[in-house]
């Protein structure tokens, strides 16, 4: 149980992908206008990562691993995850059309998002089992929503203070996340 | 330059778009996470840009000459697949060639594969574009990366540690500033270059319009 919660804290905030490893930037950055689209882009990022953590673990340790294939990992887990994201979005378009609509613009965007390829290869690096693997990928993902909803938050009030003309939009957004990943270092001591 | 006579691109112009006027990281802000990750010495800032212009490049025209086979529906998995294996081409040849480089540089090689550049120059320009073309965009795409990312490392590294590509540049007894190789440094750091950068836009711009955009 140690493990877990150890896993949890660790991820959410002392090693959290965007603030303190630098992954996940793009969206990081281009999502974080509004509250409600950070929140929907978080949603959709956790549960592919939490769903390819699971299936990538099997194909290294079923596929890749006894056939001697570990040179293709990058393709195949990218491989992997271009699927799984298709197969969310025709999913959801099925099951859940009021999600799919809050969620659709976001979901092929989470191909090219590297906090999902970057979990996958860690867990492997870091050798994991299946359950601890998916429970990283899981950690890891909300890790990733918490740093992203802070960010739009802080960047909503922003839109309303006076700033210089030169500072608006990315400048200001990036010395912002500049900042946030100053306070996040002192979550440091924590484990 | 190329916006005006979009009907008459020359690889020249393609080239120059790329480089200067729509360069992926002061302008388009594509490919964040390895122009943050690695920026911390000025070696790897040019291995990681060079790395990423190979690939680059031969996406580019290896999309470009499949623009008429693939069909829409699959694209994005095909594009990835074309993508991911010029990645393990460039993988493999640094763990033989440059296994110190590679280190430096982790996890970061293989993310190649889901760098937006990459990905957005195959979706908005190769797909669309004759081959020649496409080389030109893919190569001044990723000089453009390739200068900025290692003008953010030179940066990084004269604070940081004091030297540039490893020639001591600050005097003696220089207090190095740790902050500037961790994430804040990266993020703090790009944030007032784009500053810098848009101040030179708009002074540009108020003073007629030139197309020198630096």
């Amino acid at each position: 149980m140690n493990v877990y919660l150890s896993m949890l804290i660790g991820y959410l905030l002392v090693n959290n992908y965007v603030m303190c490893q630098f992954f996940g930037i793009c969206p990081f950055l281009g999502v974080s206008k509004k509250f409600d689209t950070a929140l929907g882009m978080g949603m959709a990022v956790t549960f592919v990562i939490t769903l390819a953590s699971f299936i990538t673990w099997l194909v290294q340790t079923f596929l890749l691993t006894p056939l001697g294939l570990d040179y293709m990992q990058t393709i195949a887990f990218i491989l992997v995850i271009a699927v799984l994201v298709q197969v969310v979005e025709n999913a959801l378009k099925k099951l859940s059309y009021s999600l799919y609509q809050a969620l659709g613009v976001y979901l092929p965007l989470i191909t090219t998002n590297c906090v999902v390829l970057a979990v996958a290869i860690n867990n492997i690096t870091d050798g994991w089992n299946l359950l601890e693997a998916t429970f990283c990928g899981c950690c890891s993902a909300l890790g990733f929503t918490l740093a992203l909803l802070l960010l739009a938050c802080i960047r909503e009030r922003l839109e309303l203070s006076n700033m210089p003309k030169w500072m608006k939009g990315s400048p200001g957004a990036l010395i912002t996340a500049g900042l946030m990943a100053i306070s996040f270092m002192g979550f440091g001591g924590l484990i | 330059m190329a916006k005006k006579k979009k009907e008459q691109q020359t690889f020249l112009s393609v080239f120059i778009n790329g480089l200067l006027v729509e360069n992926p990281t002061f302008v388009l802000m594509l490919g964040m996470c390895p122009t943050l990750g690695i920026t911390t010495q000025a070696m790897n800032g040019v291995g990681m840009g060079l790395a990423t212009t190979f690939v680059l490049v031969f996406s580019n025209l290896f999309i470009s000459l499949l623009r008429h086979i693939i069909p829409d529906k699959v694209r994005i998995p095909s594009y990835i697949v074309i993508i991911a294996s010029f990645v393990t081409l460039i993988d493999l040849t640094m763990q033989a060639f440059l296994p110190d480089l590679r280190a430096a540089l982790g996890t970061y090689i293989p993310l190649i594969t889901v760098n937006c550049i990459i990905f957005a120059r195959a979706e908005s320009y190769a797909a669309k574009n004759p081959p020649l073309l496409s080389i030109a965009d893919g190569l001044g795409m990723g000089l453009g990366f390739t200068c900025s990312i290692t003008l953010l490392s030179m940066v990084r590294e004269l604070f940081g540690s004091g030297t540039i590509f490893g020639l001591q540049m600050m005097p003696e007894g220089y207090q190095t500033m740790a902050i500037m190789n961790q994430v804040p440094g990266g993020f703090i750091t790009l944030g007032l270059m784009m500053i810098l950068v848009n101040a030179i836009r708009m002074i540009i711009q108020k003073n007629g319009r030139k197309e020198a955009v630096a």
